[in-house]
């Protein structure tokens, strides 16, 4: 690796500063332009009909009366979207999704769109669209869409990972298993055996700010597409792909982005503005309701888990096996898989076993959401190690440190393992003055660990300094928590001067090469990259233009504290030369001053949290409130402590309303009844207590500053901390997430049964 | 669609009743700007009652309260007279939604938006509130449980509406208290909700009223628990009474906010901690 490894006295000057995000007081005074804030000339509204069935035959659509009515610019239905796939099934998922060919698969399917002068005159033409449905059976839930008799959501669909491969159509998609050992011979000599099944509901990212686009796309082939996004690059190409256009030719901008946690990485009806667009050769503007977000994009799998682990009376695990099963929606998926391969990565395992299958079912295709797959995994695993632990007579946390993966280990899902925070995470909790707290009456305390893997991925950065001095830095990873000023507090470090000095743009996809989403916490960690390379790639400039101006040879120049300095005796006389001097000077010296860098930012470290968590239960409604939490992450490097602090709390409180009250609530009709906030539950300010956050820094080796991505692992100990906390609370062992307080009150009353 | 902003209430009458279409009172809006955002309706006129100087008065007073329709919720609780009075109303009206939201909704336009759920009109219920219903033949008054006739249905005529309502003279040592189970600590909706009015004399309750929320399809007034309590210093054969008797009157549906079982169990949960509540506030001791 070309990277330093000296990670600990770097001496930063600017990195690990809480200084103010360069976005804030465009955000709190309304200046800052969301998905939805962009209109062009002539726009039209889009909207979109969506079926109210969990599965049926499209038998007939008739759009005449809808085209007829003035005002009316565009009808479109699944007729209008040309497979221009050659036969690639991923992106035709993508696009049957968006638009439904002949089928719909889930209740908000989108069936039709319009583009007409005004909202108003848009939901009328809605109303005129006439759709004949032939209904089909459907199954929502994931246990029952394995059952045969279930029926089938695409006849094309062959389990996956199976040997020999099969011939019927089946509604599992794939079957991933990951591990290593003999866990039959672990389960031998194991003293204590605890086997369990869990069963969590699907939950939405819950991002305030719907999806919003302004597409613009004429005759010619080329557009525009103003879209709130976490990868707008990835929206251009599969944009692009799925219309027939050149890459080149479609230029996407992010807007300011109202939250996405893995929801916004997919297209959803993008393609769909772009189409209107084009056939109403006019701008079309199109804002998802609430009810449509629900609906209609991406939440995350509802699981099914069976999880076994067994263990001798020291303390020392002797063979873990899982079972999860995930659905997908309607679309196949990767998120068993995922689940399969984080289950166990906390810990050190000689025997471990996990499979996955992943399934659909007849719901919205499932999409990230924040460390996707690992808190369900978390839940079923982390609840049997307390279970474990309690029946050995072990202290739980002890349990967890005496078999916590450290470097070396080999991993359940196959790498070994460099420099790993788990152990140091678990001794913080050991310690940690929250674990000192006494606890009253009703109440209990959980703690659970989590693991995510984290990305890197292809990014591109740019960085141009002003005659003035004053620093652009260019890159292509959409700021979903902060990373505008971590980055340009690694700009500052790098080139030696105030943070202010820089400002920190997120480019199109016409001004910069392609970069990958912001996803697997993976902003700061490789536009970070980036930025450092970037800026000591202008440095060499800098330093060339010193010396050119010095009339002495480059290697006599190094740059230190912001500036120039000519280095040896003959050169005693030079007085150094700041980046201000040099950028004033730079018309003369060779024009602008620049520094690029193309990077496959290569080596995320893994990243792993420990949380405590004490609950107080009400034992006669059933109702839980969170008394304290704490969260312990690695964060590598935290390069601005505020935002890593604001992610260990962002998804500690996501995760609590995981586990205690949102869920999608399906009726026997396959219809989602809470598509809104009132009965999608997520906290409020006054549900949550304070949560505290203790950052650990074990450098991760592959990155010049020893950066981790610490965006998502926060959510994957929450359901397991809570479920934990809220059954040494009442007495009983949770297994069903959210733990409503319906859910709870029946769980006490069937412990005392 | 035609908005329309009177300042009398005669005008107002006049107006409703002139409507060939569907014709919607406008108050906080906090209910009806959302149904229409939502396309669950579309009415063709919409008569704002804020700008009637005389819906916007709220009178307190030993020998009766007089809340008028276009009061805002938070107004209530700022009276320290009312709370005294009525703490069970108050604190109804001062857990709808949110501080933003009770900054504009007023405690008619819960009871005409005949929620199940609706936080105040149990409490109202249980004090004995009456409203006072203006159309276009005269005034009329009714008692709050008349209003309500199941989920968005009311006994009013398409061109009456209520100017305000009216709580009773307070007399002896008497307390009211609302309490309401939601999942979320604000911003939610009750799963079910128990009303208690209380009146004592020497610690021993003289008169009582037990209204339930959210487990029918309107308020439910139980006075077989009433009963249960009076005569009492609410011990606890007395409590149990009330709660199985609050039990059996429960009606609920199983749903997406709660099932039977809970609703019906923790109704009664609410209705003994209410009682309570209600108890201690009248100056009874245990
Ligand atoms: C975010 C949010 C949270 C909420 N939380 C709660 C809650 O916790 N508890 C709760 O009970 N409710 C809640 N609500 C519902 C709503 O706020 C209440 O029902 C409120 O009291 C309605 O009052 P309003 O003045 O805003 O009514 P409006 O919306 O103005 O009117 C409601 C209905 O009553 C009719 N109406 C209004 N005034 C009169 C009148 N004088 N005569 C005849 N008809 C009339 C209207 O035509 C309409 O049909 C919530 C609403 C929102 C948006």
């Amino acid at each position: 690796m070309p990277y330093e490894t000296d990670y600990t006295n770097q001496g930063f000057t600017k990195v690990g500063t809480r200084v103010n995000r360069p976005d804030g007081v465009d955000k709190v005074t309304g200046r800052a332009k969301y998905g939805a804030d962009a209109n062009a000339a002539g726009q039209l509204v889009g909207r979109v009909l969506r079926s109210p069935h969990a599965h049926a035959l499209i038998t007939k659509i008739d759009t005449s009366k809808a085209e007829k009515l003035p005002g009316v610019k565009a009808v479109l239905t699944g007729k209008d979207f040309p497979d221009l796939t050659g036969g690639n099934r991923g992106l035709m998922d993508i696009l049957e999704n968006c638009m439904a060919r002949g089928r719909a698969l889930y209740d908000g399917h989108a069936v039709a769109a319009v583009a007409a002068i005004d909202a108003d005159t848009a939901n009328k033409a809605l109303k005129l669209i006439k759709v004949t449905y032939k209904q089909l059976p459907h199954v929502t839930d994931v246990d029952e869409a394995i059952k045969p008799s279930a029926p089938i959501i695409h006849d094309w669909v062959r389990t996956a990972g199976v040997t020999p491969a099969p011939t019927t159509a089946s509604n599992v998609a794939q079957r991933s298993e990951f591990g290593h050992g003999d866990v039959d011979a672990g389960f031998a000599q194991a003293d204590v055996i605890i086997e369990k099944s869990f069963k969590t509901e699907q939950t939405h990212q819950g991002y305030i700010e719907p999806h919003a686009c302004l597409a613009t796309l004429g005759p010619d082939g080329s557009g525009e597409l103003w879209v709130t996004t976490q990868g707008h690059f990835t929206f251009r190409n599969v944009c692009a792909s799925l219309l027939g256009l050149e890459v080149a030719k479609l230029k996407v901008t992010s807007s300011e982005i109202g939250g996405g946690f893995g929801g916004k990485t997919h297209v959803w009806t993008e393609p769909v503005a772009l189409q209107l667009s084009r056939k109403a050769n006019r701008p079309v503007k199109l804002v998802m309701s609430r009810d449509e977000v629900f609906r209609a994009t991406g939440p995350t799998s509802s699981t099914s888990v069976d999880v076994k682990i067994g263990a001798k009376r020291n303390g020392k695990i002797t063979a873990a096996t899982a079972e999860l099963r995930y659905q997908s929606g309607a679309f196949p998926g990767m998120w068993a898989m995922f689940g399969a391969m984080t289950s166990f990565a906390c810990y050190d395992l000689k025997n471990v076993k996990s499979v996955g299958f992943d399934v659909l079912v007849n719901r919205p295709k499932v999409a990230a959401y924040r460390a996707p797959s690992a808190p369900m995994a978390a839940f079923a695993v982390e609840s049997v190690v307390d279970m474990l632990a309690a029946e050995i007579g072990m202290d739980a946390v002890d349990f967890r440190i005496k078999n916590a993966a450290k470097k070396g280990t080999k991993a359940s899902y196959g790498p070994v393992y460099g420099p790993i925070g788990i152990g140091p995470t678990l001794d913080a909790v050991k310690n940690h003055p929250h674990m000192k707290r006494k606890l009253g009456k009703n109440q209990g305390r959980g703690v659970a660990c989590g693991f995510w893997f984290n990305f890197g991925g292809q990014t591109c950065t740019d960085l141009n300094i002003g005659v003035d001095g004053s620093v652009n830095l260019t890159v292509g990873t959409v700021d979903v928590g902060g990373s505008r000023a971590s980055l340009a507090l690694i700009a500052a470090e790098e080139l030696g001067i105030d943070y202010e000095q820089v400002r920190v743009t997120i480019g199109d996809t016409n001004s910069l090469g392609h970069n990958d989403t912001t996803e697997g916490s993976r902003g700061t960690f490789s536009s970070g990259m980036a930025t450092i390379f970037a800026a000591r790639n202008a440095v060499e400039v800098l330093k060339q233009r010193a010396a050119a101006t010095w009339d002495i040879p480059v290697e006599q120049v190094v740059w230190e504290a912001g500036e120039a300095r000519a280095k040896g005796k003959q050169n005693n006389n030079l007085p150094p030369l700041s980046l201000k001097e040099i950028a004033a000077k730079s018309p003369r010296t060779g024009g602008p001053i620049a520094g690029h860098n193309e990077v496959v930012a290569d080596g995320a470290g893994v990243s792993f949290a420990s949380h405590m968590c004490d609950v107080e239960v009400d034992p006669e409604t059933g109702a839980t409130k969170i008394l304290r939490y704490t969260v312990v992450q690695d964060a590598g490097k935290a390069i601005h402590p505020d935002y890593v602090e604001g992610q260990f709390q962002g998804g500690a409180a996501q995760g609590i309303g995981w586990a205690l009250n949102e869920e999608y609530i399906y009726g026997d009709d396959g219809r989602l009844q809470n598509a809104g906030f009132l009965d999608y539950r997520i906290p409020v300010c006054s549900d949550l207590p304070f949560i505290d956050t203790q950052i650990l820094e074990i450098p991760n080796p592959n990155h010049p500053y020893g950066v981790r991505g610490v965006g998502e692992t926060s959510i994957v100990p929450p359901l397991a901390a809570i479920g934990n906390a809220v059954s040494n609370a009442v007495g009983v062992r949770m297994t069903h997430v959210p733990m409503s307080p319906p859910r709870i009150l029946k769980a006490i009353e069937d412990g005392q049964a | 669609m035609r908005f329309e902003s009177p300042t009398t209430t005669k005008a107002a009458a006049t107006l409703l009743a002139s409507e060939s279409g569907v014709a919607h009172v406008l108050a906080g809006g906090t209910d009806l700007l959302v149904r229409m955002k939502m396309g669950s309706i579309e009415p063709d006129l919409v008569v704002d009652i804020k700008r009637i100087e005389s819906l916007r008065t709220l009178k307190v007073a030993a020998a009766g309260v007089q809340i008028g329709a276009a009061v805002p919720a938070v107004r209530l609780g700022e009276s320290d007279k009312l709370r005294s009075l009525w703490p069970g109303v108050v604190e109804a009206a001062n857990l709808i939604g949110s501080d933003q939201i009770q900054g504009r909704c007023t405690v008619v336009g819960n009871l005409c938006n005949a929620s199940p759920a609706a936080d105040s009109v149990p409490a109202l219920i249980a004090a004995g509130a009456k409203a006072l219903v203006v159309g276009p033949k005269g005034k009329r008054r009714v008692a709050v449980e008349k209003v309500v006739l199941g989920p968005g249905r009311t006994s009013l005529a398409r061109d009456e509406f209520i100017e305000a309502v009216v709580l009773p003279a307070r007399t002896g040592k008497s307390a009211d208290a609302y309490l309401r189970f939601t999942p979320r600590t604000e911003m939610d909706i009750a799963v079910v909700s128990a009303a208690i009015n209380l009146t004592l004399s020497r610690g021993i309750v003289q008169s009582a009223k037990v209204v339930l929320g959210a487990v029918a399809p309107t308020a439910v007034i139980v006075p077989a628990a009433a009963k249960a309590l009076i005569g009492t210093k609410l011990d606890d054969a007395a409590l149990d009474k009330m709660v199985a008797a609050c039990r059996a009157a429960c009606n609920p549906i199983d749903d997406k906010r709660g099932t039977i079982a809970y609703r019906t169990k923790v109704a009664g949960v609410m209705a003994r901690r209410a009682a309570l509540i209600a108890y201690e506030r009248a100056g009874g001791s245990k």
